[in-house]
């Protein structure tokens, strides 16, 4: 590991101005960070310890629930209002990781891990042009059970591996952010952008930014909903896909529809084709299958992997 | 500020590159807890932070300090815990290496039932307690592998001691 200094934020300002320091990362449980560091792939020289920042979870005057960046995974996954409100999320948070990763790991440092593969994570072994852009990429034509299928680019191919995102796709949550400018909201859906050429540059963040809560909005889709993940092994594994799924029905119709992705995309990936083709269908199994058809009808699975 | 290690308190590394784990080996000699993976994948660093599970292995030990750590040292400290009873009884072990980890997280798995936090396995999240089932209990510690294979017996130990505890 290279040295670094380590300081504690005190408040969402103080982050923002520690942050804005160079070769500054936030830390929250360090369940990514500290492993990728110890791995030689990530080599801040500031850690900014942000888990001292605000993680009340509390409803909002229009219905919702706000969580804040540093609420840790297992704290919003037992919460009450969560579970009665939005128990996607709690199902999605709980099929991930491990209970121990789950009480370290903050809702901030979540939405921050790296899109990544077991490529990315070998420094001494592979290339990556998410570690160095233009170097090359040796998951093509490597072991690509765990990599994309759906928007990724030839730069890059890993998938961002978190359970919880995936609720917060469907959920339509949102992302505040601390800046030099000041606060800003932004929509998960638009918080992760396509890897493109610069893989190494994964979400709409500018320097400095620091993510200070989440915000989950009243959903129509949040009673009647399902979260499944399937994986290698029966629990403590990376999802070969997930889904996030719920549906409101008025008159045997489907009102409102939201589906979001896990494991097949360098981002959470919200279903927009899917929900297009299910919105006032009748809920049938013919309909789920063609919405899945037209969902993966831009699919580009790699040698390997079947859709 | 200092940390606390099994209620004694030790002063924070200058160096924050030092994890939890190698602060509790190298410099304090607890050497119950064992480095496994030193990657966050097996759970045999597994201590506890103010009550909770976590891994020593990915926690800065500068993250501790004002903190409040038990290792298997500090839960065997009045005799022999329940938990280790029962892993004995129970063959919950053959090399005995993961088996520090395993208490470690078993002790503050029960205690989260206790508390009412679901898994993914538990059928309903609006319920308050979770029954302990078989079931319920790999799910819970699926964070602790076992290479030896001595899951069926840890799960035995748990479920022995939770039984107790509920008699």
């Amino acid at each position: 590991m290279t040295p670094f200094d380590y300081s504690r934020a005190a408040s969402a300002a103080d982050a923002l101005r520690l942050a804005g320091q160079s070769g500054a990362m936030l830390l929250g449980g360090g369940t990514n960070l500290v492993d990728l560091m110890r791995k030689g792939v990530e080599r801040p020289t500031r850690l900014v310890d942000v888990t001292g920042l605000s993680r009340e979870i509390a409803e909002t005057p229009e219905g919702g629930v706000t969580i804040g960046a540093a609420a840790r995974n297992s704290a919003v996954a037992a919460h009450p209002l969560i579970r009665a409100h939005y128990p996607m999320l709690s199902r999605a948070i709980l099929a991930g990781a491990s209970a121990q990763i789950r009480n370290m790991a903050t809702v901030g440092g979540n939405l921050m891990q790296r899109t990544r593969c077991a490529y990315f994570a070998d420094a001494a072994g592979s290339r990556c042009n998410k570690r160095e852009p233009g170097s090359g990429c040796d998951a093509l034509g490597g072991f690509t059970r765990y990599h994309a299928i759906l928007g990724a680019s030839e730069a890059c191919v890993a998938t961002h591996p978190s359970d919880m995102c995936v609720a917060l796709a469907a959920l339509d949550a949102q992302v505040k952010v601390l800046g030099a400018e000041g606060e800003r909201t932004v929509p998960i859906v638009e918080f992760y952008r396509a890897p493109d050429d610069r893989p190494d540059i994964e979400t709409v963040l500018t320097p400095g930014e620091t993510i200070v809560a989440l915000e989950l909005p009243p959903s129509s889709v949040a009673a009647r909903f399902a979260y499944r993940k399937v994986r290698d092994r029966a629990s403590y594994a990376f999802a070969l896909v997930s889904v996030a799924a719920g549906v409101e029905l008025r008159n045997g119709r489907i009102e409102a529809v939201r589906i979001a992705l896990g494991g097949v995309a360098p981002r959470p990936w919200r279903a927009f084709k899917a929900e297009a083709a299910l919105r006032g269908e009748a809920p049938t199994a013919e309909a789920f299958a063609a919405a899945a058809e037209a969902e993966l009808a831009g699919a580009a699975p790699l040698p390997g992997k079947r859709v | 500020m200092a940390i606390e290690i099994n209620g004694r308190p030790v002063e924070a590394p200058r160096d924050p590159r030092v994890s939890l784990l190698d602060l509790l080996r190298e410099s304090e000699g607890l050497t119950g807890t064992k480095v496994g993976c030193n990657q966050g994948a097996c759970g045999a660093c597994t201590v506890q932070l103010d009550g909770e599970r976590v891994l020593s292995c990915l926690t800065l030990a500068v993250q501790a300090d004002g903190r409040s750590v038990t290792t298997i040292e500090g839960l065997g400290e009045n005799g022999v815990h329940p938990l280790q009873a029962a892993f004995i009884d129970h063959d919950g072990f053959q090399c005995g290496y993961c088996t520090p980890g395993q208490i470690c997280a078993a002790d503050a798995m029960l205690r989260e039932i206790e508390a009412g936090a679901p898994s993914y396995v538990t059928a309903d999240l609006s319920a308050g307690r979770t029954a302990l089932t078989r079931d319920e209990v790999r799910e819970r510690m699926s964070g602790n592998l076992c290479r030896c294979g001595a899951h069926n017996g840890i799960v035995d130990a748990i479920l022995d001691v939770a039984a107790r505890r509920a008699a």
